[in-house]
């Protein structure tokens, strides 16, 4: 049990990572990874808002769609929910850090529409996780989400004082980075 | 069949309740108070988020200025008007608003310079520019395919049918949107009340500049020497007003070879010099 456990983690932090493997949730990897300290808040974020919804939308699916035949509302119900999550973590990251609010700024309240928070929901069900499984897997995700997110912010922050010939400068030697760093973690290939 | 509709309805409504109760709860449970100076701040700014006070939108720079960081004068839209109205909010007395207005620094229309190819391509000056630097023989001259015409939100910028943008100052509210976009920076932001101004971007040699162009600035000096102010210099062979001194007098105007120096008021009957 334990093992199998370990094996989702591991799976869902590199081998299935979201931002370098199934190329979800693409618009924050580009748009908070110029420093390195506002991907941190971002992979925060999104690490709170990707395991409750992990969680939650597992119950809702699970005690109040699937009884009541309604499967085919998932998409909206799960929207609703992280909509609300997003919400919930703006206002208290508001309160807590206004700095981090500040410098996250537009990408928090675009969590919202982050396809691999979506997707996190969505996968958990049609895997057919239990809820232990789903938590592992959607925390392990969201974690796997922060450390590309993070390294790749380190990437940038290096990439910034390179000399790039010219043409290439700003996104173009980011987005070469950025494959770069995917087909290292297609590495991890085979690893599970 | 009533239950088919019936559930959805009640399921989604419900969630939709219980969440929304959550939130409020939790707005109120984390309430942050906003500064109510930067809320009043905020209502009296146009509300165009421009950026030409150098903050990113409205919002932030009302924020600034409620905490005492940023002047009072900032808005550049909102001119004098604005900025008493914040000055007033904060409790201090308005420092002037320098009225700008944008000045297309170039006169070489259709007519007046000479063209390099015929541009069949994309209708923006940035792919005429990416494509051997323009049409024009001159590097750099205003290429009047109207990038700064479509990006201006006031509808103060236009190129006229002699193929050069130029700026209504009564529209023009110095949001340098045009002065950021145009490849050839050829766009100038500049004090409303300077009148007299050197209407040429070129930093090519004399010589070179009468082969190709009809008002180019020649480099010769001419309007150093008349300047009884002494604020004009020579740039890498252009004219350049210091404007902090110049009074208008015009001086230079009747000594300008190549007619590049012009009066705004003088033109403004004429339109189009050729």
């Amino acid at each position: 049990m334990a093992g199998h456990l370990l094996i989702l983690l591991v799976s869902s932090i590199f081998v299935d990572n979201y931002l370098l493997s199934r190329f979800l949730g693409e618009c924050p990897f580009l748009g908070v990874s110029k420093k390195v300290e506002t991907a941190m808040g971002m992979s925060v974020a999104v690490i709170f808002v990707m395991t409750m919804t992990g969680v939650i939308s597992y119950v809702v699916q699970t005690y109040i769609l699937v009884p009541l035949g309604l499967e085919y509302l998932q998409i909206i119900a799960f929207i609703v929910i992280i909509a609300t999550l997003v919400q919930f973590t703006e206002m208290v990251i508001k309160k807590t850090s206004p700095t981090l609010y500040q410098a996250l700024g537009i990408y928090l309240p675009l969590i919202t529409t982050n396809c691999a928070v979506l997707g996190v929901a969505l996968l958990n069900v049609q895997m057919g996780y239990n809820l232990i499984d789903s938590i592992v897997y959607s925390f392990g995700s969201a974690v796997g989400f922060a450390f590309a997110l993070v390294s790749y912010a380190g990437i940038r922050e290096r990439l910034a004082f390179a000399p790039i010939p010219k043409t290439l400068e700003g996104f173009p030697s980011a987005l070469i980075g950025a494959g770069l760093l995917s087909l290292a973690f297609l590495g991890f290939r085979g690893l599970v | 069949m009533l239950q088919d509709i019936l559930y959805p309805l009640l399921i989604l409504g419900g969630m939709g309740f219980l969440f929304g109760a959550i939130l409020a709860y939790a707005s109120q449970k984390f309430h942050v108070d906003v500064d109510p100076k930067q809320q009043e701040v905020r209502e009296v700014l146009p509300g165009a988020n421009c950026g030409g006070c150098g903050f990113a939108s409205c919002d932030a720079y009302s924020q600034a200025a409620a905490e005492g960081k940023a002047d009072t004068n900032r808005c550049v839209v909102g001119g004098q008007a604005v900025a008493e109205k914040v000055a007033a909010i904060m409790g201090n007395k308005a420092e002037d608003v320098a009225k700008k207005s944008a000045r297309v620094m170039c006169k070489g229309t259709n007519s007046n310079a000479v063209k390099k190819y015929k541009y069949h391509g994309i209708d923006d000056c940035r792919a005429a520019n990416a494509l051997a630097g323009g049409n024009k023989e001159c590097r750099y001259g205003c290429l009047g395919l109207g990038t700064c015409e479509k990006l201006c939100p006031f509808d103060a910028i236009h190129v006229t049918p002699e193929g050069i943008a130029e700026v209504d100052e009564e529209k023009c509210t110095s949001c340098g949107i045009c002065v950021k976009a145009c490849p050839k920076h050829v766009i100038k932001l500049i004090d409303v009340n300077k009148r007299v101004i050197v209407f040429c971007n070129n930093h090519d040699k004399g010589k070179r500049v009468r082969q190709i162009c009809k008002v180019g600035c020649i480099a010769c000096r001419m309007c150093v020497k008349q300047c009884p102010e002494n604020v004009i210099s020579m740039d890498n062979n252009l004219s350049v007003i210091d404007y902090d001194g110049c009074t208008n007098c015009g001086a230079c105007i009747p000594k300008c070879p190549s007619k590049t120096i012009l009066n705004l008021d003088k033109i403004a009957s004429e339109a189009v010099i050729s």
